[in-house]
């Protein structure tokens, strides 16, 4: 595993020191001052070396780094959520179990491979508990709207994203003590379609995918995008259990519903009258900003491998 | 009483100021947003607006550790100096100024604690509110004291301060906080104009302060 990890290691330093010294480029050239789309690539770009760092530590940590650093992603994440959703001061104490009850309990059952209760923990028992707490407050104004965010809002933060460790718990017969690589593939793989459709959408994008929801998603972004994440996941199959095609149907699949999730996001913004989620993150707003695509790809990545490849 | 003779921080109040940023960042991600002034070693009252016990240490958490070791909340007297604890934690740990709001020896005079504390080149944190808004309303009106602070020492910046959400994160009567995200607002300074009323620099104050809620349209 180690020669697999070394290899994408050194590609990814390889793509973010060309993506730095183009930017560089761009930007000595540019005329003064900088357009904010120069400034904003620049800080993306610092705010990749940053995170492929992160994620590289906790690559190192095995198990432990990957379980605590997607709890703190998931902690992230609803907090950005939660902020923007109405409460009441009646929530304080579903709230508070969102945050110390939900969270620890979820990743704790990814830690223990507890499966039967992973996948049931929140859709059953949280679901049904938090608005019974709710109602027993016996605060009624805007009800369904408060507990419909509440459940949206561990569903996205927690559980979605509870969904990345636990591929380390998948048992792929001739892929033992490898699952590790399978997160690498699916960050690598959703997070460069997203980078992918982003280049693709500024240099031919011209027919907008829904106006209505993000003005930045093109028609030409998306194609490209999951096509060339496509033939990325198939150059990356020799760290996966798949063939080289698997890889590619995999990745599409899993890229796609990464498009779906950032679409979700931009819509639940546009409604709550904001452009990001946080501010976590310089040049890319929020936590939420950049784990939109993964929380969606996650789940059915996980299913995915579970099914067809696990016994 | 009036004599206050203030240090910079002791080691127990760098301490407690370093691990209450922390400690605000870590549940509400805090940010300050300098729209209108930028941080500075001047001399400053912040005026904020006031919903729970955490606001004073989301706003110094936005400052400097030099500024923060020269800033010091108001905070009433009747509460924190009621037992030893709480006198302990407010003066020992916080560092903060106690005034009395019902004070009838001169040495009380709030307004004389306040201006020796700006005499010896501190700074202030001041909630003219003059208690914890507990109405659901976005701001109460403001008493005096930003008004007569003014006027005796023209020369220090009154600064608006909006801090956000606190009300959510800390909802009247809990103690343990909701990790929400806040941001506090740094609007710009305000002045007494040349003749201008108690009153109506009160009110101009009011509507800074409130101009500066990034997001007015929220109810909570």
């Amino acid at each position: 595993m180690r020669h697999e990890i070394s290899i994408l290691i050194l590609g990814l330093l390889a793509v973010l020191t060309t993506a730095s010294i183009v930017a560089a480029i761009l930007s000595v050239r540019a005329p003064k001052p900088l357009s904010s789309t120069l400034v904003n690539l620049t800080q993306r770009i610092n705010a990749w070396w940053v995170m492929v760092a992160l994620l590289t530590v906790a690559f190192f940590f095995g198990r432990y780094g990957m379980t605590i650093l997607f709890a703190l992603i998931s902690f992230a994440a609803l907090r950005e959520f939660v902020t923007l959703t109405h409460t009441s001061r009646s929530d304080h104490w579903v709230l508070l179990g969102m945050f110390g009850i939900i969270i620890p309990f979820q990743y704790w059952l990814v830690w223990t491979a507890w499966y039967g209760l992973f996948v049931i923990f929140i859709p059953v028992y949280c679901f049904l508990l938090m608005p019974a707490i709710t109602a027993l407050h016996g605060d009624t104004e805007r009800f369904l709207e408060r507990i419909a965010a509440q459940q949206w809002a561990v569903m996205i933060s927690v559980y979605c994203v509870s969904h990345v460790p636990a591929l380390l718990t998948l048992d792929v017969p001739g892929f033992e003590g490898r699952t590790l690589l399978l997160i690498a593939f699916l960050i690598i793989v959703v997070q460069g379609s997203d980078v992918l459709q982003y280049i693709f959408g500024k240099l031919f994008g011209k027919h907008r995918f829904s106006p209505n929801v993000s003005p930045s998603k093109t028609w030409e972004g998306l194609v490209g995008g999951l096509v060339s994440a496509s033939l990325l996941g198939a150059l990356l199959s020799f760290v996966t259990p798949f063939s080289p095609l698997q890889a590619a149907g995999v990745a599409f699949v899993a890229c796609s519903m990464g498009f779906l999730g950032g679409l979700v996001a931009s819509a639940i913004k546009r409604d709550q009258g904001v452009k990001d989620w946080g501010h976590l993150i310089e040049g890319h707003g929020g936590m939420m900003d950049r784990t939109d695509s993964l929380v969606f790809a996650a789940p059915i990545f996980f299913h995915i491998v579970r099914y067809f490849w696990t016994v | 009483m009036n004599k206050l003779s203030l240090k910079t921080f002791t080691l127990l109040q760098t301490v407690t100021s370093v691990g209450l940023s922390a400690l605000a960042w870590v549940v509400t991600g805090v940010r300050p947003i300098w729209n209108g002034s930028l941080p500075s070693g001047r001399q400053r009252i912040y005026f904020a607006n006031h919903t729970s016990h955490g606001d004073f240490i989301l706003l110094s958490a936005c400052l400097s550790e030099k500024e923060r070791a020269i800033t010091h909340a108001v905070a009433a007297g009747e509460y924190w100096g009621k037992s030893r604890l709480r006198r302990f934690i407010a003066k020992d740990m916080l560092s903060s100024v106690l005034i009395n709001r019902q004070w009838t020896t001169p040495e009380e005079n709030p307004i004389e604690i306040m201006l020796s504390v700006l005499d010896q080149g501190h700074s202030l944190i001041l909630f003219p509110e003059g208690t914890r808004n507990m109405t659901g309303g976005p701001l109460l009106a403001f008493r005096s004291g930003l008004y007569n602070l003014s006027m005796a020492r023209p020369e220090v910046e009154l600064i608006p301060c909006w801090i956000e959400n606190m009300s959510r994160v800390l909802p009247k009567g809990q103690f343990l906080p909701v990790p929400l995200l806040c941001r506090v607002v740094f609007g710009p300074p305000v002045a007494v104009a040349p003749g201008e009323e108690r009153r109506a620099f009160l009110e101009r104050a009011h509507a800074t302060l409130l101009a500066l809620n990034p997001r007015p349209e929220r109810g909570d």
